[in-house]
């Protein structure tokens, strides 16, 4: 069966975000005043065939803790749906 | 062991780019270094007499670059690739207790990989550091002073003394040294009581100073940090492009010869460790 993994990989609380800070900076300067905060994440789309939803969930937890993401600075979620 | 039989692997992937002046520090010294592409250790798409082990070798070296464009994160996936096949004799090597040297992009891998910090395992399966985003969310690169600190232990900075102050450049954008949050000072205290401390960003009067003197935010001003064995080695800076006092952007103001540059002791360092201790 192919699912499709969605992972949001996203900064701890608390951890310094540059990149977030000068989006808003720059947005601010475009003249949008009414952003009052800007968060950058990063997404994966992965497209995994297994046997059901309980083992990619699983393999995908591995992937994030091996790869996607460092836990020293990073949470992540994770959303799978079956394709048909 | 004789300088010359010093065999040093020279590790890359598409995207490192400091290793010629990596091979060359080394090489000026009398030692053997090697480019040795990843994938000749973990013999795929190459041909038989390319084949290398790590056991040919008495020193590791990461050199600097953007290591499979920086994509996930810095040094994330050459860190995967070299765990996908190597993670054992990676951990042999480092348990003889020979050298690992991780020089900027290096350091970023040697940390994703878990060889750094290094407190009290030599390999950690999930990384327990990371090196972030400069807080500039810039690129910085510019000379930087480093402050010796460590008190014998690494064995890449026996040359130099305790509190002298070196000028190295440095030249990246993610450098910030971070550990747990919650744990930040229990790791901070573990590393100054382990000696695992190196280099700290000072300002030229030796003072801790903050931005712009430490360029990326990096806590407690850490600019490099060895694992509690002292052979495992990280840094942001760039030794090998201050190997000679003509490198360094004042050298003829100074009056100094110019043939030691500050960055040479880290090279001298760990090429004398190996010929005493092998």
């Amino acid at each position: 069966m192919m699912f499709e993994a969605k992972v949001t990989v996203r900064l701890k609380k608390g951890i310094s975000d540059p990149e977030g800070v000068n989006t808003l900076k720059a947005l601010r300067l475009l003249g949008f005043e009414n952003v009052k905060n800007a968060q950058t994440t990063r997404m994966f789309n992965l497209m995994i065939d297994g046997k059901d939803k309980k083992t990619v969930q699983k393999d995908v937890e591995q992937m994030c803790q091996r790869l996607l993401t460092n836990p020293v600075v990073h949470v992540y979620e994770i959303e799978i749906s079956e394709q048909k | 062991m004789k300088t010359k039989d010093i065999n040093v692997a020279i590790l890359r992937i598409e995207g490192t780019n400091c290793e010629q002046e990596s091979y060359d520090a080394f090489k000026r010294l009398g030692a053997n270094p090697e480019f040795v592409h990843l994938k000749q250790l973990l013999h795929i798409d190459c041909d038989k007499n390319e084949i290398r082990d790590l056991s040919q070798y008495q020193c590791l070296m990461v050199p600097g670059g953007f290591s499979a464009g920086d994509y996930i994160r810095a040094g994330a996936i050459f860190a995967a690739r070299i765990k996908s096949k190597l993670q054992t004799p990676l951990k042999n090597f480092v348990e003889q207790e020979y050298p690992v040297l991780g020089i900027c992009n290096g350091f970023q891998v040697l940390t994703e990989l878990g060889l750094l910090p290094g407190i009290d395992t030599i390999i950690s399966p999930i990384p327990d550091a990371c090196l972030n985003i400069n807080d500039s969310n810039r690129y910085e690169c510019r000379p930087t002073l480093l402050k010796h600190e460590n008190k014998g232990k690494c064995v890449f900075t026996k040359n130099l003394k305790k509190n002298e102050i070196r000028l190295i450049p440095s030249a990246h954008a993610e450098g910030k040294l971070m550990f747990p949050l919650e744990k930040q000072n229990e790791y901070l205290k573990k590393l100054e009581n382990n000696d695992q401390i190196v280099f700290r960003y000072v300002d030229p009067d030796g003072n801790y100073a903050g931005y712009p003197w430490n360029p990326n935010g990096s806590m407690s001003n850490i600019a490099g940090i060895c694992n509690h064995i002292g052979n495992v080695f990280g840094m942001m800076p760039h030794p090998e492009r201050s190997f000679y006092r003509y490198q360094h952007p004042d050298w003829t103001q100074t009056g100094l010869s110019p043939s030691e540059g500050d960055g040479q002791a880290i090279f001298t360092s760990v090429v004398d460790y190996i010929s005493k201790r092998f």
